[in-house]
């Protein structure tokens, strides 16, 4: 049966990680390698790691970092931040990565999607959306959550699914640092109204969330970034906890 | 050993590479047909669209090359695909070595929530046969990516169930191939890169 997948997401500034305080067991945490493999012999599923670095320098250490990441990690990895255009996207494949996530860019324009799948093949293009709920509508948002846009959520993830997109990775505002618990009732609004595989973020807080959100919010997989930098859950035994649950893990 | 992987217009080259060289193992990435012929091991991986890789593979005559090869031969996910008889992803006849045909999945809208496509992530693997598998359990899991899968048959070396049970591993004399991809299986996927490696001649 095919697992749900956990999904821990490491920020990048300049080649360190940003986040990721909590280890003993590796010499140096800010290497995103070193916390890479930390993670993928801890059983996680895949990795996403994003760029939030803004200068044209640190991008380029970025892509170094991708190399690496590429020759140290023996799972599947997906890289976002920064990436605009083709040649952006031909750089981080050249390097290694699995898979990209696009996000303001895509909204800016949505044409990148088509061309990124053309050229690289749907498994390549992961769309993040980040949205926020007021009055029971869903804004999506850009930069961060910071500016909102004149797209709604469901619409904008069917037509990112049309344009090619290989997977929807959604981020609830409203929940996003909560610990709350993930976005359930719309993540499975997306999960039934779209045929790829949806990847939820945003609210986790505990083993509970995980379990909901496979289950309540129907995700195929969920990402969380501090309660696993934070040691808040470890990922044995989030599986353990979701195995006795009935949900099928790696 | 002389490893050879196989380089044509296809994604994912270099992460195979890169898990052999965590084995301590140098591979060859060329398209020369001398360099491929003489090789112990030859792999064939990748990631891409099946006509566009046919007709590449054809251009190159990579084709008649690689049906011709004695030694072991391991495809990986396209690689696979291609090996079969004819794929339904832009209607191509591939290289015939196994019977199979390639075929679309096609999820019932009530299934579309649980059977998401393309076929991503980790899953399990049954009825596994060949020492491609050896040290390796039905417990275990591989990771997929992938919208079109192998029919099974007489050569299906190991069996996966998505929507419909598919060939995740196929066998026939000196070609091996996979579904899964062992270069992003973690150390499941290393022991099978290992195994091929080792394989008995």
């Amino acid at each position: 049966m095919l697992a749900k997948r956990i999904i821990p997401c490491l920020d990048i500034r300049d080649g360190q990680t940003v986040k990721g305080v909590n280890f003993v067991n590796i010499i140096n945490v800010g290497d995103p390698v070193e916390l890479g493999k930390l993670y993928a012999e801890q059983g996680a599923d895949e990795l996403v790691f994003l760029d939030i670095t803004a200068t044209h320098e640190g991008r380029k250490t970025f892509v170094e970092l991708v190399k690496r990441i590429a020759q140290n990690l023996d799972i599947p990895f997906t890289v976002g931040g920064g990436i605009s255009e083709i040649r952006d996207a031909e750089a981080l494949l050249a390097a290694g990565a699995d898979k990209i996530s696009i996000n303001s860019s895509a909204v800016r324009n949505p044409q990148l999607i088509d061309d990124l799948a053309r050229n690289f093949g749907s498994q390549f293009v992961v769309v993040a959306i980040d949205a926020r709920e007021a009055h029971n509508h869903w804004t999506v948002t850009v930069n961060g959550g910071r500016i909102p846009t004149d797209r709604e959520l469901f619409s904008w993830a069917k037509e990112a699914e049309s344009r090619g997109a290989g997977e929807i990775l959604f981020t609830s505002m409203n929940h996003d640092g909560t610990k709350n618990g993930f976005a359930n009732n719309e993540l499975a609004k997306l999960s039934d109204s779209l045929t790829i595989p949806l990847i939820a973020s945003g609210g986790a807080g505990s083993m509970e969330h995980f379990s909901d959100v496979f289950t309540l919010g129907k995700a195929d997989a969920g990402l969380a970034a501090s309660i696993f930098h934070f040691r808040e859950i470890a990922i044995p035994d989030l599986k353990h906890y979701l195995r006795e649950r009935g949900i099928c893990v790696r | 050993m002389k490893i050879v992987i196989i380089k044509y217009n296809a994604g994912n080259i270099r992460s195979v590479d890169f898990a052999l060289q965590r084995l301590g193992i140098s591979a060859l990435i060329t398209d020369d047909h001398d360099e491929i012929r003489s090789a112990d091991r030859v792999i064939f991986p990748g990631v891409g669209e099946a006509s566009t890789t046919m007709n590449y593979l054809k251009m190159h005559k990579l084709d008649a090359l690689i049906c011709d090869l004695k030694q072991p031969v391991l495809g990986v996910c396209l690689g696979l695909q291609l090996m079969c008889t004819h794929s339904e992803e832009g209607d191509t006849t591939c290289l015939g070595i196994f019977p199979e045909r390639v075929r679309k999945f096609v999820a019932l809208p009530d299934d579309s929530a649980s059977f998401k496509i393309p076929h991503m992530g980790w899953n399990s693997v049954s009825d596994l046969k060949t020492s491609l598998f050896r040290g390796i359990s039905e417990a275990d899991y591989f990771y997929f990516v992938h919208s079109y899968y192998a029919t099974t048959g007489a050569d299906t070396a190991a069996t996966c169930n998505y929507l419909v049970p598919f060939s995740a591993a196929l066998q026939r004399d000196n070609f091996y191939a996979t579904q899964f991809h062992p270069e992003k299986s973690g150390a499941t996927g290393a022991k099978i890169l290992g195994n091929f490696i080792n394989l008995k001649v």
